[in-house]
């Protein structure tokens, strides 16, 4: 492990300032321009849903080595009112914003690995991780 | 993955030579390698950078404002990547519906499979055929001692919630057939059934017929069904088949009233469903009158290919997309 940084999302500013660090991160990692880009369009998504259902909360960037690999680790996460149907969230095509971006499938496939936890009433937390090559 | 590996290479071969020649078969190429690239499943961004690596080899000292500007390009590019990711993993879902659902609907065809009488007494052809896969029409007879029944039902509403209805209505038919009552007995119990059974916005439609061989009687009562026919030879006249019903599982306590008809040499008894009545051509609805002249043109072919020959003209007519699901049977008194 080597260093965490984080942001709190409170504004669609923040959104920018997440990007920002996980861009940083990535770049001192090695990652690629394509891999970059993926990267920052996770953590735009991921920023946008706290500040849209979340009211707030948190985006933790971590550079992270496993048996000779490196990677990014980004953590999204809230205690805002959590996601009743998690399958329902991540099926192809439930995005509420109709073609405005990504949405949680599209956050899966930009990265390498994907864990979601949610509880109604508590918060939601997403970690993702994608692994240089 | 041999193409994984030298698509850069290729790329950059391809990009040089079409730089060099500025032909239209050096962009053709390029054509050509984009199938190979959706082939592979390779994003759109990978190849926007693909073509910035190729173009810092080519050109060593391009500006790097120039190159910056890629970064926008493939931040751009990402969002177009995912939505194509998605449309290809939607497409597959979409194969693998289609082929539930047509194995769904042979499975109901097996279901609804039921047998043409054959007898000497009646000359019978039907033909049904779904507009989408699954059929929302039904029809079905049954054989006893001296009689026979015919039913002709259509669900208000068309593919697999029409189907899946269909499916109950038979299954209570089946039962209700075994009690051997009269049409306004069998109807009754029916609207019964779909009344406490199915959604209120779903409403069925029937037309329910018992013809007695000693007497050469059919005795008939209908739900809101599309009304028949009953060619009259004698007078080679088309008579509406009159009947009045409301819809099944509409009203709890709703009776049907019973009417009866007698049968003579060459007399037809015509059932059909909505779908035959408003098939469309780009005049409009065809109407009630068209249905009979097309069986007159017909009237001297045995039912079967009288009923063939209206649907095939009928599919013609509205340029082979059948907009309902479409039943016809024919019951024409032999002898
Ligand atoms: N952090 C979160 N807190 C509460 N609900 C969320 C959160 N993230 C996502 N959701 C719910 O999951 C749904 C799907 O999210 P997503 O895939 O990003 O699509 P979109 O944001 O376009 O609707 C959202 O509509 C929202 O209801
Ligand atoms: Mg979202």
């Amino acid at each position: 492990m080597d260093g965490q940084s984080c942001v709190m999302i409170m504004n669609e500013w923040d959104i920018v300032a997440a990007r920002q660090l996980g861009r940083h991160a990535a770049k001192e990692l090695g990652f690629g321009a394509v891999d970059q880009a993926r990267i920052t369009t996770a953590i735009s998504e991921l920023a946008r849903n706290i500040y849209h259902y979340a009211n707030g909360g948190k985006i933790y960037i971590d550079k992270i080595e496993e048996k000779e690999k490196k990677g990014i680790k980004i953590t999204a996460s809230d205690h805002g009112p959590g996601i009743p149907d998690i399958r329902k969230a991540m099926e192809d095509g439930f995005t509420t914003s109709g073609g405005l971006g990504a949405g949680l499938p599209g956050v899966k496939r930009l990265m390498d690995e994907f864990y979601i936890d949610s509880k109604t009433g508590e918060g939601t937390v997403v970690q993702v991780v994608k692994w240089l090559r | 993955m041999a193409f994984d590996d030298d698509i850069q290479m290729k790329y950059k071969e391809m990009l040089a030579n079409y730089i060099q020649e500025l032909t239209e078969q050096a962009l053709y190429e390029g054509q050509r390698f984009s199938w190979k690239a959706i082939e592979h499943k390779i994003p759109p961004e990978e190849i926007i950078n693909i073509h910035l690596k190729v173009l810092k080899e080519l050109f060593p000292d391009i500006p790097k404002k120039i190159l910056d500007s890629f970064d926008f390009l493939l931040e751009v590019m990402v969002g177009y990547g995912l939505a194509y990711q998605e449309h290809q993993f939607l497409r597959g879902r979409q194969l693998e519906l289609k082929s539930e659902i047509e194995i769904a609907a042979n499975v109901q065809q097996a279901l609804l499979q039921t047998n043409i009488p054959k007898v000497e007494e009646l000359d019978i052809g039907v033909i049904s055929v779904p507009a989408k896969i699954m059929n929302g029409d039904y029809y079905q007879f049954a054989e006893h001692e001296n009689t026979m029944s015919v039913a002709i039902a259509d669900v208000i509403g068309k593919g697999i919630p029409a189907a899946l209805c269909i499916s109950m209505i038979k299954y209570a038919m089946d039962s209700l057939l075994e009690s051997r009552q009269n049409p306004s007995y069998i109807l009754e119990n029916l609207n019964r059934v779909v009344e406490q059974n199915i959604d209120v916005n779903m409403f069925i439609t029937m037309f329910f017929g018992k013809y007695d061989f000693r007497t050469n009687k059919i005795t008939y009562a209908s739900a809101g069904h599309e009304p028949g026919f009953y060619y009259c030879a004698s007078e080679d006249h088309f008579y509406d088949l009159q009947s009045k019903g409301l819809v099944l599982g509409v009203d709890r306590q709703v009776k049907y009233e019973q009417y009866e008809l007698n049968l003579f040499q060459n007399d037809m008894i015509i059932l059909l469903s909505d779908g035959v009545t408003e098939t469309r051509t780009k005049e409009g609805f065809i109407d009630r009158a068209a249905v009979t002249s097309a069986i007159r043109a017909h009237l001297h072919l045995p039912a079967q290919q009288i009923v063939e020959n209206i649907y095939k003209d009928f599919e013609k007519m509205q340029g082979f997309q059948l907009r309902d699901d479409f039943t016809l049977i024919i019951m024409k008194k032999n002898v």
